[in-house]
């Protein structure tokens, strides 16, 4: 099957080469702050973990995504969804593979990572996440690779994966579980010491990943003959429309709680967020800026006649994406170190090369997602005639 | 040999690649290394454990006083204790090096000292001369502990002789 | 069963060594391990280290002299930047002190006054149950010390303590030996050649100068305090009711950085 990926038009190699290109040059710059150190990038001693933390945590809700086509077909029998399983779980090869990246690209001291290993510490949530994370990563190996592999020679697949697919659907709970337990059990920091940040997580990442999911089906019904099919992106749709609302529940909640109770620490966060706070307001356009498309993908995605019409259905998953990474991908992080424990505003922003590291952890995960997906669709062309 | 030319010339490139640093220093010896001891340590006469052991295990020995200072709190290294019975594990390892490099089972030191476990103030009080003694046989070796990004090379005096 | 002298003389010993100290002297007895019976100052073996920080008798000066010391002692460079520093002990006023301590009307003395701030050693550190591989862990007299060999430099605990007590290596510390501006800050960088620096990627915090504890001596920063104002700063064991910090924690009331939080902080503030 991985010959498939070696033959491609040119518009495939095209956007291989430039993916490489990106690459290589965000691998400079990694060099350079292997060399130099984190201070190339944006965070302080008060905001000392930021963007590709955020990403990693944005991540972990794409690749927990999986579980939203996995789990109807698996468990509630919706065959439609046989036909983009693997999918799902190639989104979140890459996705987790990404995750691991950024959390490699964070690290002050790489060379060190095995001390994770040798050293395991049962009472710290980051090693219960390394282990749900790579198990989650050889799940989905495990199984894309097998049912894609049994499709491709016209038999089912050995029931052993069957008994993983089962595993990986509660396992991709798991992970973006743990990952919101990094931030929900931190006594100093009031923006993430909530019992729903967990739920939180689990909303979002069921909205942006089948929303990513969908943009890139429509992708590959676009250049390929192999078409993901109507109606499984219609119930794609309907899952998004569904976990959206309740994302946007779940912050309103937070923000209720918080703004409510009156209470100094847990307002001053969403003040710097939304107003700004000391003279500080860098993430004031931003917050307006996701509020906006949150409202505009749930009105999209709540109308039928929008969500149904791939058109309008394109434009409320963009929003949806743009919304939910605003929110986690960026918001999350900095509004739980500022302000700081002494009550001061330190403003963060990511420097060029930390966001050209990003970049490239972002066209590593874009590299391996094409390659995969060619192989799926190869497949797929193949077995359909 | 079908596109016979093509491989030949890439195994001999690749060959090549793979051997270009003996052909480069082919017919040359390398200087073997000449450790230098300090006046100081000539009197001593004794390191904290004997020659043969030091030479093959001062790394593993040097990573167990840290483990043991740095989270345990225990300063001191009594050389006596490697030959008294054992208990732990980690000493039972050092008997057994201590076999390995001398064929001896015991080792009796001959005074019964105690000796605080530093890098910088046991084993630089007596080799203070780190460039003619350690880096001899690490350069030889190809080996750059990193120690020294945080612990500081204590300043060498200038010797006499 | 009969019983020879031989036989009687060795548990005769031991007993008689085990009643005088318990574990401690178990300790010495073992082989290698001889530190108590070396420095025998009743310094050495605490259980739950604490400082008390007198806030009548702080000034600038006083804490300044404190830092110098400390970061003299400890090699903790000069990075002239917000973003980067690196702080073991420091100053801040009443308002980001006890940020929890909202109140309008305080005391014109508190309002005005300074305070040292450091880490807080807590009996339970939410930092040390969040790092990855123990390189901060809590050792049995109560310090929460960094093993800068292990620690990946991963951050977790910075963003778990609530006290903003850590620093971060963003990088390499060293650096101010060869920077231009730096250098001019930084002098006899490294000013203790008998302590390492760290590298760049690392945390680092006030270790309540537990080398120093090791020989029987009190942190730096108390005894610096101490020459410019007695009782300024206390250091001393807890869990010995005759300890001084226990006596001046009887007489007078103290506060605590956000104890709601649960970490037990041991620093003290008397008021």
């Amino acid at each position: 099957m991985l010959e498939a990926a070696f033959k491609g038009t040119k518009k495939y190699w095209s956007w291989l080469i430039f993916l490489l290109a990106i690459i290589g040059v965000a691998f400079a710059c990694y060099i350079y702050q292997f060399q130099e150190g984190l201070r190339i990038t944006g965070m302080s001693r008060d905001v000392s973990w930021g963007f590709y933390i955020a990403q990693f945590t944005y991540l972990v809700g794409v690749a927990a995504s999986g579980v939203m086509v996995a789990l109807p077909y698996y468990i509630h029998d919706y065959k439609a969804f046989g036909r983009i399983t693997v999918l799902g779980e190639f989104l979140a090869i890459a996705a987790v593979v990404m995750c691991l990246l950024f959390i490699f690209v964070d690290l002050g001291n790489p060379v060190r990572i095995m001390n994770v290993i040798m050293y395991p510490t049962p009472h710290s949530i980051l090693f219960w996440d390394m282990i749900v994370l790579n198990v989650y990563l050889i799940l989905n190996v495990l199984v894309g690779w097998n049912v894609l592999s049994a499709e491709s020679k016209g038999v089912h697949y050995a029931k052993w994966v069957k008994v993983l697919a089962y595993v990986s659907i509660p396992w991709a709970f798991s992970i973006h579980t743990v990952t919101a337990f990094l931030y929900a059990g931190l006594p100093g920091r009031h923006f993430w010491l909530s019992a729903i940040m967990a739920a939180r997580f689990l909303s979002s990442a069921f909205c942006s990943g089948p929303a990513l999911l969908i943009l890139i089906c429509l992708i590959v019904r676009k250049v390929s003959k192999f078409d993901p099919g109507k109606e499984q992106i219609r119930t794609l749709a309907g899952i998004v429309a569904y976990a959206m609302l309740i994302n946007v529940f779940f912050y309103l909640l937070e923000v209720f709680t918080v703004f409510y109770s009156q209470i100094p620490e847990g307002m001053h966060p969403y003040i710097y967020l939304f107003k700004g706070l000391e003279g500080h307001g860098i993430m004031v356009p931003w917050m307006w800026t996701a509020t906006f498309f949150a409202v505009l993908s749930l009105i999209l995605l709540v109308v039928p006649a929008t969500r149904r019409n791939e058109e309008t259905l394109v434009v409320a998953c963009v929003s949806v994406i743009i919304a939910t990474w605003i929110d986690k991908g960026l918001s999350l992080l900095i509004g739980g170190f500022t302000p700081n424990p002494f009550n001061r505003v330190t403003e963060y922003w990511p420097t060029k090369p930390e966001f050209m590291i990003a970049l490239g952890v972002y066209a590593v995960g874009a590299l391996i997602l094409t390659v995969l997906f060619k192989i799926a669709i190869a497949v797929k062309e193949e077995v359909r005639g | 040999m079908y596109d016979g030319g093509k491989i030949i010339t890439g195994l001999i490139i690749g060959l090549g690649l793979l051997f270009s640093p003996f052909i480069y220093n082919a017919g040359k010896t390398a200087k073997p290394p000449e450790p230098v001891l300090t006046k100081k340590a000539k009197q001593a006469k004794e390191c904290v454990a004997p020659k043969t052991f030091m030479k093959e295990w001062h790394m593993q020995l040097l990573d167990k006083w840290r483990s043991e200072v740095v989270r345990d709190n225990k300063r001191y290294y009594r050389p006596r204790d490697l030959a008294s019975k054992m208990t732990l594990d980690q000493d039972i390892m050092d008997q057994w090096r201590y076999f390995v490099s001398t064929g001896k089972r015991h080792y009796i030191p001959a005074d019964d000292k105690i000796y605080k476990k530093s890098l910088e103030e046991t084993c630089f009080d007596c080799h203070s001369n780190k460039s003619k003694f350690c880096d001899e046989c690490h350069n030889y070796m190809g080996v750059k502990p990193y120690c020294w990004d945080c612990h500081i090379v204590p300043k060498e005096p200038k010797e006499k002789e | 069963m009969a019983i020879d002298r031989r036989e009687f003389l060795k548990i005769a010993g031991a007993s008689a060594v085990l009643a005088l100290g318990g574990k401690e002297v178990v300790d010495i007895l073992v082989p290698g391990e001889v530190e108590a019976s070396m420095k025998e100052l009743p310094i050495g073996q605490g259980k739950r280290w604490a400082m008390v920080v007198d806030t009548t008798k702080m000034d600038s000066n006083l804490i300044n002299k404190c830092r110098e010391v400390c970061h003299h002692i400890h090699n903790v460079p000069d990075l002239d930047s917000p973003k980067e520093e690196i702080k073991w002990i420091w100053e801040d006023d009443y308002e980001h002190t006890f940020p929890d301590q909202e109140n309008e009307y305080v005391a014109e003395k508190i309002e005005k006054g300074v305070f040292p701030l450091l880490c807080n050693q807590c009996t339970n550190p939410p930092c040390c149950r969040v790092c990855p591989t123990q390189a901060t862990w809590q050792r049995e007299d109560g310090i929460v010390l960094i093993d800068e060999h292990r620690c990946i430099g991963c951050r977790f605990c910075m963003a778990a303590c609530p006290y903003g007590s850590r620093s971060f290596n963003w990088g390499d510390p060293r650096r101010v030996m060869t920077d231009d501006r730096l250098k001019k800050l930084n002098p006899d960088f490294p000013t203790n050649a008998d302590y390492p620096t760290r590298t760049k990627g690392v945390v680092e915090k006030c270790t309540f100068c537990e080398e120093r504890l090791a020989e029987g001596k009190i942190p730096a920063c108390v005894e610096a305090a101490d020459k410019i104002r007695k009782g300024a700063l206390v250091f001393g064991d807890l869990a010995d009711p005759q300890s001084e910090v226990r006596k001046v924690l009887r007489e007078r009331y103290s506060i605590r950085r956000k104890p709601e939080l649960g970490t037990g902080p041991n620093i003290f503030y008397t008021i």
